[in-house]
Formats: structure tokens, sequence, C-alpha cells
């Protein structure tokens, strides 16, 4: 294996052990920062010899006991700290057979994963700002370096660095402690962690088809971290709920964007481009969520509305009512705007443009609606289905003046158009 | 990315133990809370299966055991990861704890713009 392929390889090996590693060593330091440089000099050492002695069978174990030998000599120069040398000289005599040769897996499991999920909290902590949760989540738990986070985001890299700086030094400052939030504490805690990840999520499917590959990958990098929130906190609905949404939603990304980059809407998507393994990822997981019980949360809602999408076959075959229930069900946890517009496309389907127009009438003067050209495109269209052509095309010309995307102005002046070209009856006053 | 993992070994002849039931039901797990772990199905014994083949035109249909074979399919996983190096050490973990035998790992085609961006 030349040096070059080696290092692919222990870059590999780093994605897949760095969240446990650091983890681990924090439990015992206490301080997220200083494991996380404990286990970058693992590394570091890993790449100095594993070239030679090739990757060890249990890479994990193996960075472990080099990140403890490096924690002893860390707080041997550290005056203040002689009772943790104690505690870590302790702990790594009892584990030094069980980290160098047979690594006892069954034994430590249930330590690793409590140690994980500290890990997710304090990266997520409500202390910290959005760009250091979001930074700080994918360097320490998705394994990602500082220069893939800086590409993902489209930021510089110093920017990233510094983001991640600041926000362990918040974490240190505010003396932020080292693990699962309690009680009343735990479902807003848990909320700002789902938060980030969805955030992680949405930003990789927001990518455009042809820009850096890293950033569509952040959708694969925010369905490891909810998968693994998912083993970690299993009994939790909306856990399931959120790793189903992006299931289903990640199971569109081929499909989503045409030969020449054009984007394409879910109804007008080939079906046969969905990832099938997705799907049937994602239904499971809804089910998970509706098994435990205590009816569905927001992201449960809007997984389950992706899945009446993913369970037709053919955009006819969409059950539209019950995607209008779901959609009445949203509403009443998290009532928006846009919450209410996605209801009148989904009522009107079901039952008729004129159940979705009223709908769309009440939402009309809107402030945060105002310039969303959605608003006036999904109010013509269901005036055209009315016949009601005149007061269609001025909709349609409103919605083409309020986007800024060619091609959606194109398609929004096409159908004014094709508005003139009905025949009108007066319209009604 | 995904990648393929088909996990050929000599057939044994007889069916998994409990134990070995037991082991390749917590490797599962494991993959499946880590997150990369999509999909993974383990094979009925060749005796009940069959290879079906063409060759110029003609299409023959051999029912099993195929004693004939040193090594046959039996299982298959689907994984997710950044890179084939990723996969490998996935494979790798996963061989080490089944035993001798060879998984061919081959990345999914996933679209156009997926194969550009994994040839760049």
């Amino acid at each position: 294996m030349s040096v070059a392929d080696t290092h692919r390889a222990i870059d590999a090996v780093w994605r897949i052990e760095s969240a446990r590693l650091i983890a681990g060593l924090a439990r015992i330091v206490r301080d997220v920062g200083v494991a996380e440089e404990l286990a970058q000099d693992a590394l570091v050492v890993a790449l100095e010899r594993w070239p030679e002695s090739g990757v060890p069978d249990n890479p994990g174990a193996w960075l472990m006991a080099a990140a403890k030998n490096r924690a002893i000599d860390h707080f041997r120069r550290s005056k203040l700290l002689e009772r943790k040398h104690e505690e870590l000289g302790r702990e790594l005599k009892s584990q030094q057979d069980v980290a160098m040769a047979n690594f006892d897996t069954a034994n430590l499991d249930n330590d690793i994963e409590d140690d994980l999920l500290r890990l997710v909290f304090v990266s997520c902590h409500p202390v910290l700002s959005t760009e250091g949760r979001v930074s700080l989540t994918l360097r320490l738990l998705g394994g990602l370096t500082t220069q893939e986070i800086a590409r993902a985001f489209l930021v510089p890299e110093p920017t990233v660095a510094q983001r991640i700086v600041r926000a362990k030094r918040t974490l240190t400052e505010a003396r932020v402690p080292f693990e699962v939030p309690r009680g009343p504490d735990l479902a807003a805690r848990l909320s700002s962690v789902l938060e980030v990840i969805y955030l992680i999520f949405n930003e990789g499917y927001s990518a455009t088809a042809g820009e850096d590959w890293m950033r569509p990958a952040l959708c694969e990098d925010a369905l490891r971290l909810g998968r693994i929130l998912a083993g970690l906190v299993p009994n939790v609905p909306e856990v399931h709920g959120l790793v189903a949404l992006m299931e289903i939603q990640a199971s569109r990304a081929h499909a989503r964007v045409g030969p020449k980059g054009e984007p394409i809407l879910l109804l007008d998507q080939d079906r046969t481009r969905w990832d099938h393994v997705l799907i049937r990822r994602g239904l499971a997981a809804l089910q998970r969520a509706e098994e435990l019980g205590g009816g569905l949360g927001p992201y449960a809602l809007q997984a389950a509305i992706a899945a009446c999408h993913a369970r037709a076959h053919t955009a006819e075959e969409t059950d539209w009512e019950r995607i209008a229930a779901l959609y009445d069900a949203l509403a009443q946890l998290m009532p928006s705007p846009i919450v209410e517009l996605n209801r009148a496309v989904a009522v009107a389907m079901a039952f008729g443009p004129s159940a979705g127009l009223e709908i769309i009438d009440a939402i009309a003067s809107e402030p945060s609606l105002k310039a969303y050209h959605l608003l006036p495109s999904v109010r013509g269209d269901f005036l055209f289905k009315l016949g009601r052509f005149a007061e269609a095309l001025a909709e349609f010309q409103r919605a083409a003046s309020l986007t800024h995307n060619t091609r959606e102005r194109e398609f929004l002046l096409g159908r004014a158009q094709a508005c003139s070209a009905e025949p009108s009856p007066p319209a009604p006053h | 990315m995904k990648f393929l993992s088909m996990y050929k070994s000599v057939e044994k002849g007889r069916p998994p133990s409990e134990e070995e039931m037991c082991d390749m039901g917590k490797l599962v797990e494991e993959g499946m809370k880590a997150g990369y772990l999509l999909a993974v199905e383990g094979c009925m014994p060749t005796a009940m299966g069959a290879r079906v083949r063409r060759s110029n035109g003609n299409i023959n249909v051999t029912d099993g055991p195929f004693s004939e074979s040193k090594e046959v399919v039996g299982g298959l996983a689907i994984i997710q990861a950044n890179s084939k190096e990723e996969a490998i050490a996935h494979v790798k973990h996963f061989l080490n704890h089944v035993g001798d035998g060879e998984c061919e790992l081959r990345q999914l085609y996933e679209s156009p713009q997926a194969q550009s961006a994994a040839n760049s």
C-alpha cells in the first residue's frame, strides 16, 4: 500500500472512529476541546506508524490507547490536575490489556453509547451559536475535517476553524458539563439537537447539481447522525420522525434534478429514480415513531406527508385526502402561513380548487408571504381550474414578477399566456 | 456514496448456530446504529436456489446445491460511506467477525452527477 493509500485509509478510520474516541476521552478529561486535541494527537501517531505497520485490526482501540498515553503526558505537565492523573492512571491500568488486545466491546458498548450521547448534547448546546453548533457537531460527531466543513458550507476554512475554537471556548467558559440533560431540560435540548441535524440536512438538500460534492454529501452526514441518535435515544418518537423525513427526502435526491441541472417538481419526478432502500428505511422509521405512541410531532408529521408521496407508485395514486389531514394536524402544531399554503394545495387536490381557494384567501394578506411567488402561483392555479381566467392571469403575472428564477418566471408567464387563450366568463363581484 | 458488499464463502452445509446468529445480529445492529449499514440480507442454502444462465441466446436453469463451486454468495449488505476506503474498513470489520470468505465490494450507481463527482 502506498503512503497515499494508507492516508486515505486513515482518513476513513477517522470518520468511523473519531466520534467514539472523542466521546470516551471527554468522559475522562471532562472537556470536549481537550478530548479532541488528545484524539488528534493519537491521529498524528497513527499517521506516523500505520504506513509501516499497516492499519491495525481494531483501529478504534489502538487510537484510544494512544490517546490515553498522551492524556497522561498532558496531565503530568499540568500542575492543577494531580487528581486527574491518578484517575487516568488507574483507568489506563485497568483497561490496558482490554484496550491493546481483546477489546471487549460488549461491556464497554453501553459506556461508549452514553459518552456519545453526552457528546451529542454538548455539541448542540444552546449556549453556542447555530454555526458553532453545526461546525462542532460535524467536526466532533461527523468526523469531518475543517476543510470539508468549509467546502460544504461555502465559507473560508479559517472561518470554520474560528467557529470551532470559539465554540469550544464558550463551552469551557460556560462550564458546560459533559452530561446528558435530565428532566424538563431534556426535551428542549433534544429539540436543539434535532434542529442542528436537520439544518445540516437542508444545507445539503438545497445544494444544486454541479456544486462541490461535499455539499450534497451533507445529506448523508446528517442521515448518519440522525441514525446514530435514533440508536442512542430509541424511545423518542420525534427522533425517528426526523430520520424518517430525511430518509424519504433523500430518496428523491437523484430524481430532483434534470439532465440540464434544472429542478424537477416532486409530482413530475421519475419515480423509478427514487431510492427504494431509503424509502423502505424511512417508512420503517416512521412506523417506529407511530408505534411509540403519544401522537406525531412536527418531524413525524412531515415524514408522514413525505411517506404518502413515497408510497404512491405514480403521482395520480397519491392519497391527497390523507396528506390534507396530515397538514391539518401539522397546522395545529406548527401554525404558519407556509404550512397553510401547503395545506391549501393538498386540500385542493383532495376536495377541489374551491376548497383550496378558501384556505389561500385566508392567508392572502399575510405579510410574511407578500414577496413569496408561490402564493399567487398557487392561487392562480386554483382560479384557472375554476375557469376564472382573467383573475388567474393576474395572479400568474404577479407570481412571475416575484420570482428571481428565470426558468420559474418563464413557466409562470407561460401559464399566464394560457389564461388569455381561454374564453373568459365575466368575473364575479 | 453507496456500496454493495456481496459476501462469498464456502457453504457450511448446516444452518448457523445460535451463537453465530447472535453474533451476526449484534454486528448488524451495530452497523445500523452507527448509521452506515443501510440494508442487509442473508441467503438460504444453495440447495434452495438455482443458477439461470443465458448464453448464445439459450437459457439454462441449474438447480442447487452448487457443490462444484468453492465459494457461494452468503449474503449482501448495502453500505453508506464517504469513500471506498471507508466501505473497505466496514467490510474488514465484518470479515473479522464472520471468518474466512470474500466480500466483493462495488460502488452503486446513483446519478450522472454523482458519477462525475465520484470520478473527480
